[in-house]
Formats: structure tokens, C-alpha cells, sequence
């Protein structure tokens, strides 16, 4: 009986070991954040989403953090990343010590880039997200989205974005944009036709109010 | 050539034309009238005969789903009356091995205390006091004829005063007598103190066979009634079934009540053994874990219940020998006991998860942390509640029984209901074609009524000039 008994709870781990997917449903973000000129300034209000994120994240997660300077196509940008544990204890102890890395950097930036290399940041970012293998994949973009690509840097190509959601969060209006209006608008269109050209799925988030729906979709 | 062109018989005069296509239409209907009719009622009979057939299948399946429900609901009812029955023969014999089973001694205890009461009795009854030899001797000299002596006198002085002091010695005796009789009386007391609460124990035992037994009578009767399939065990089954399945039905849903409380209190910390990020098919592993584990749960203890022999869901435990059953017992109560542990420290574990996710989100919120307030109090309930549960789910198994008997009962007579229902509708759809052949029959003969009625007209002129013929023959014979 007990012989029986036991050889059925070793019947139900493996089957529940064997047949177990921790990767299709999960989710994997990865956040850039614009330190270039005065959208540094901005950075408090990414700490915000950041920590909405770490609430909402659960175990088997993966979130990532880099910031966009001159050259973004660097694991050297990475401010964190991690696949958050299966067991919900270690997931906590994982998103404590993350928000504590961000916390660091936030006040560590004093003075921002010359230049925005968005795009890299972006290939860095769809890089990432392949490798944690993420069933729903995210890349958030922190930034007013005005590249500025460094003298000899080659980012005119298209990128490959297939299965990722790009958002595009906080994008604030230059002083240029007030003088015409269009210059914005054309901005984030020619954003929006990268992204859907490289397979991506794209949206436009400037109310972070409304943050529960930024996972959606 | 389209549809309209084929009508238009004289082009440029459609009032012609349609005047022209129905006066063809009403000879072509008259003349295709009897087949038509016969077409049409072929086609109706032909599908009313279809569903009167149909209905009659139905019927016949009811009929007998009825009667094995029939022979399910009794063979049940029988099982249990006999369970009943053998259950009130066990009582009965208790009560004769407990209070009858003394009875020879009680027998002899009684007889003995009537021996003794009587050997009592007889010694306290009174003997009368013999009457003194002297009272004739008196009589003689009374009777003697006093001659002025004074010796009589004398004589009946001394005869006197010895007849007072005798007089007085002999109500001492009496006096002692009665004396020693009341305390011989007295002693029997206690005897027939015991003698009555003895027959008053007897009595009551006796009276409780008589219940016993009138109460078997009744099983009994019921059992009789269903031996011979009477309407009335029937009915009474029937209504027993349906009381069942409601109450088991409503136990059922607490059950599951309890299970999820308890599913909600296990499903979290299982997180932390089989990870919070993996999925099978739609569901989390680890709910599914937390899942698995409350079943094998209700699955023991189902298991006990079974070797106990309170429920009978499963005839080969109940077959076993009672070593063996004995043994699944323990077997079964062991795993209860481990897994109501696990559950109870699972419980432990989620208090201390939940507070610790309590603590990061307010830390992400940068909101201050609120002072917790007997913080053990729910630390204690989750824990206390994790370990009572498993063995609370145990005894789902009792109306589970109750379910799945009961349902067959109910399940049996919902769909004899239902194929009735179909019967009825079938068979009204046997009526519906059969009016509605009727129905077409004279739509038909809508059309070609000029013809029709002028037929008509015809066959009665015809029938007066076969009336009017034979008279004016009667006549030319009678000139």
C-alpha cells in the first residue's frame, strides 16, 4: 500500500515537473531610460514606473533596466536585470535589491549625455528579451524620442522588433514641438513605423496615471 | 428565357396574360386535383405515422427506464431496510447481552428474597392466645346455688384476682409478640425495596425490547412493502431519493466551500516547492499542486471512512479482512495526519509570504509600514484552520454516498420526465401533420374552386333528375 502510494506521488511530480511551461507565459520588460540633456531630469518619474513594475511582476519574470546615452548598443548601459525566482520569498528579496540598484542610479545622474542612441538601446533591448525566452515581451522606451546619433555611429537600418510591445512612455513635448506641432507628431510616427516595420507591436503611453494598463495587450 | 417571360403568353398585355396563366393553373389544378389529394394526405399520414412511431419508441425506452429505475430504487431501498433491520437486531442483541444476560441470577436473587420474605411472613403471623382452662370451672360454680355460704364468694374473689393478674401476663406476652412481629416486618422492608427496583429494572428493559421490537415491526412492514413492489414503497422511496439528493447536494456545496478556503490557503506558499512562474496548460503548477493535494486528501478520506465501514462506495475494502482493514486504517489516518501537518505549516509559510509581499509593496510605495496588530492571532487561525480542514473534508464522503445513490434515483426519474416530454411532443407533431394534411388539402382546393363548385352544381342537378325520374316512371306505370 504505502509502495503503491508512493509510486503515485512520484507519478504526479514528474507528471507535473515533465508537463510544466515557466516560460511561455511569462512576461520580459525591458525599460530604457533617456539620460541624454535635460530629460535626465525626468528620471523620478521612471522610478515611479519602475516601482509599479516590481509590484506587478511575478516569479518567472524577467525585467531589465539601461539607460540610453551616446552609445546604447552596451551591456555597460544595463542598470539591472533579472529573471525574478520561482519561489515567491526570493522574488521579493530579488525585487528589493533591484529597486535598490535603481535607486542608486537615479541619484548617481548628475549631468546627462551628449548624445541619444535610441536605436541601440532598442537592438540591446530585443537582444535581451530573445535571450530570456519571455512568452510576452515588452521594451519600454523612457525617452522624448529625439535620436541623436553620435558622428560615425550606423543606426539608418531597420530593426528587428517581431513579438516585442514597444512603449513609448513620457514622451515630452521639445521646445522645438511648440514652435510646430508636426515635429513631434512626425517624431513619434516615424517611431511607430520602425517599430511596426520590424514585426513590433507599438503604442503610446504619456499618462503614467493610467499605468494598469500598461502590461495589457 | 427568365421566369416572367414564360408567363407572358400575349406580350404587351400582361392583364391578358395573367388572366390566361391562372385560368390555366385553376384547369391544371382541378385536373390534378385526386392526385394531389392523395399526394398530400399519403405525405402527411406518412409522417404522422413516423412520429405516432417515434412516440411510441419514446414510450416504450420510458417505460422501461421506468421500471429499472423501479428495480434500482428498490433494490436500494431494500438494502438499506435490511441494514436498518440487521442494524436494529445488533441493538436488540446489546441490550439482551447487556441486561438479559443476568437475568438467571437476577432470577435466583428474586427468589431468594421471596424465600426469605415469606420464612419472614410466616414467622410474623399472629398466633392466637389460648383461651384460659379455668373459664369452664368458672361457669360450673357460677351455676351452683348459693346457700348464704361465703365460700363461692371467696372462690370467685380468688378466681377474680387471678384472672386480672393472668389477664395482665398474658397482654405482656401479646404485647412482646406483637413487638418481635413488627421488627420481623420491619427486617422485610429493605427485601421488598430491592424486590420492586429489581422488577422495576426488569420492567424497564423489558419496555425497551417492546420499543425495540415495535420499531423492528415497522422496518419490517417497510421492508415487506418493498418486497412486494407496492406503489406506496415506491413512493416513498421515491420521495426518500429525491430528500437526499437535495440534502446531500447542499452538504456537497459547503464541502467545496471548504476545499476552496482551504485550496486558497495551500495555493501560495506551494509556490515556493514547485515554483510561481511555471504553468500546465491554463493553470499554474502550483495551484494545481495545492489542487492535487486537497484531492489525495478527500481521497483518504474517503479511504477511512470506507475501512471503517461507514460509507460503502467501495465493496472491495469493505470485503477485506479486518487485519487488513485495520491496517488501511492506520494507513490511511497516517497520511491524513502528515498531510494535515504540511497544511498546517503551508499555512504558517503563506502568513509569513503574504506579509513579507505586504512589506515590499509599501516599501515600492514608499508609504509607511502600519503597526500590525496581533499579528499572531491570524498566524494561529491559518494554521489551526490548515490542520482541521483535510480532516473535515473526510467526511464529504458521507453525502457523497448520499449523492451518488440518490442521484441514480433522481437522474432516473428527471430523464423518464424528459422522454415523456418528447413523447408528448412527438406525438402532438403526429396531430400538428395530420391537421395540417387536412389543412393543405383544402388550400388546394382554393384555387380551382370555379370548377370545383361548378362539378358541384353538375352532380346535384344530376341527383334531382335521379330523384325526378323515378316519379314520373311511377306515374307512366300507374296511367
Amino acid at each position: 500500500m504505502k509502495k503503491s502510494f508512493g509510486i503515485l506521488i512520484a507519478v504526479i511530480l514528474l507528471t507535473i515537473g515533465g508537463c510544466a511551461d515557466s516560460t511561455g507565459r511569462s512576461k520580459g520588460i525591458y525599460m530604457l531610460l533617456d539620460t541624454s540633456g535635460t530629460y535626465s531630469n525626468e528620471l523620478k518619474g521612471a522610478q515611479a514606473i519602475i516601482n509599479y513594475l516590481l509590484g506587478t511582476l511575478e516569479p518567472g519574470d524577467s525585467f531589465g533596466i539601461a539607460k540610453i546615452d551616446s552609445a546604447s548598443f552596451s551591456d555597460k548601459d544595463i542598470i539591472a536585470k533579472m529573471t525574478f525566482d520561482g519561489r515567491p520569498s526570493v522574488t521579493n528579496k530579488q525585487k528589493r535589491l533591484f529597486k535598490q540598484r535603481v535607486d542608486s542610479f537615479v541619484a548617481s545622474v548628475k549631468k546627462g549625455s551628449a548624445h541619444t542612441d535610441i536605436t541601440g538601446g532598442i537592438l540591446q533591448a530585443s537582444e535581451y528579451l530573445d535571450e530570456t525566452g519571455a512568452g510576452r515581451k515588452y521594451i519600454l522606451l523612457f525617452s522624448d524620442l529625439e535620436e541623436d546619433i553620435k558622428k560615425g555611429h550606423v543606426r539608418n537600418f531597420p530593426i528587428d522588433v517581431s513579438g516585442c510591445n514597444v512603449v513609448a512612455l513620457n514622451v515630452t513635448k521639445l521646445r522645438s514641438d511648440n514652435l510646430d506641432p508636426r515635429e513631434y507628431f512626425d517624431r513619434v510616427d516615424k517611431w511607430r513605423k520602425r517599430v511596426e516595420e520590424g514585426g513590433g507591436n507599438w503604442r503610446l503611453m504619456n499618462d503614467l496615471n493610467r499605468l494598469d494598463g500598461l502590461l495589457h495587450g | 428565357m427568365s421566369f416572367t417571360q414564360v408567363f407572358n403568353i400575349f406580350p404587351g398585355s400582361p392583364l391578358l396574360s395573367g388572366m390566361m396563366v391562372l385560368v390555366l393553373a385553376v384547369v391544371l389544378f382541378y385536373l390534378a386535383r385526386t392526385p394531389a389529394h392523395k399526394a398530400i394526405h399519403s405525405l402527411s399520414r406518412l409522417l404522422q405515422d413516423c412520429f405516432r412511431m417515434m412516440a411510441d419508441s419514446v414510450l416504450h425506452v420510458e417505460e422501461r427506464f421506468e421500471k429499472r429505475n423501479k428495480e434500482v430504487m428498490l433494490t436500494a431501498g431494500a438494502e438499506a431496510a435490511e441494514r436498518m433491520i440487521d442494524r436494529e437486531f445488533q441493538r436488540v442483541e446489546a441490550v439482551v447481552k447487556r441486561d438479559l444476560n443476568g437475568f438467571p441470577s437476577l432470577h435466583r436473587s428474586l427468589t431468594d428474597l421471596v424465600t426469605r420474605i415469606d420464612e419472614d411472613y410466616r414467622e410474623s403471623a399472629q398466633v392466637p392466645q389460648p383461651s384460659p382452662d379455668w373459664v369452664q370451672a368458672v361457669d360450673s360454680l357460677a351455676q351452683l346455688e348459693s346457700k348464704g355460704d361465703k365460700w363461692p364468694t371467696n372462690i370467685m374473689a380468688e378466681m377474680h384476682k387471678t384472672a386480672v393478674s393472668q389477664h395482665k401476663r398474658t397482654m405482656e406476652e401479646y404485647r412482646h409478640s406483637v413487638g418481635s412481629r413488627h421488627a420481623l416486618l420491619d427486617k422485610m422492608r429493605p427485601h421488598w425495596q430491592r424486590v420492586s427496583q429489581t422488577l422495576d429494572q426488569v420492567g424497564k428493559t423489558v419496555k425497551g425490547l417492546h420499543e425495540r421490537a415495535s420499531i423492528l415491526d415497522k422496518h419490517m412492514s417497510e421492508y415487506e412493502d418493498i418486497r412486494k413492489k407496492t406503489d406506496k414503497a415506491t413512493r416513498r422511496l421515491a420521495s426518500s431519493a429525491m430528500t437526499q439528493f437535495c440534502i446531500s447536494a447542499i452538504v456537497l456545496v459547503i464541502a467545496i466551500g471548504g476545499a476552496m478556503i482551504n485550496f486558497n490557503l495551500i495555493a501560495l506558499p506551494m509556490s515556493e516547492m514547485v515554483g510561481g512562474g511555471s504553468y500546465i496548460g491554463n493553470f499554474k503548477t502550483s495551484d494545481i499542486a495545492a489542487l492535487v493535494i486537497i484531492l489525495v486528501e478527500l481521497a483518504m478520506g474517503l479511504y477511512l471512512l470506507e475501512s471503517l465501514r461507514i460509507t460503502r462506495l467501495f465493496p472491495l475494502i469493505g470485503q477485506m479482512d479486518d487485519k487488513m482493514r485495520v491496517r488501511m486504517i492506520w494507513v490511511t489516518f497516517s497520511i491524513l495526519l502528515i498531510l494535515a501537518s504540511v497544511e498546517s505549516a503551508l499555512a504558517f509559510m503563506r502568513d509569513r509570504i503574504a506579509a513579507d509581499m505586504q512589506a515590499l509593496r509599501q516599501t515600492l510605495a514608499q508609504a509607511e509600514s502600519p503597526e500590525a496588530v496581533n499579528s499572531w492571532i491570524p498566524t494561529i487561525g491559518q494554521m489551526v484552520m490548515g490542520f482541521i480542514l483535510p480532516f473535515a473534508l473526510t467526511f464529504v464522503a458521507i453525502p457523497l454516498e448520499s449523492f451518488v445513490q440518490s442521484s441514480r434515483t433522481v437522474i432516473g426519474a428527471v430523464t423518464a420526465a424528459a422522454l415523456r416530454g418528447v413523447a408528448f411532443v412527438l406525438r402532438l407533431l403526429a396531430d400538428v401533420t395530420k391537421y395540417a394534411g387536412d389543412f393543405l388539402v383544402n388550400l388546394y382546393d382554393l384555387l380551382p374552386f370555379p370548377l370545383l363548385r361548378i362539378e358541384h352544381w353538375l352532380r346535384e342537378r344530376r341527383q334531382m333528375a335521379d330523384v325526378d325520374q323515378p316519379d314520373e316512371m311511377m306515374i307512366n306505370e300507374g296511367v
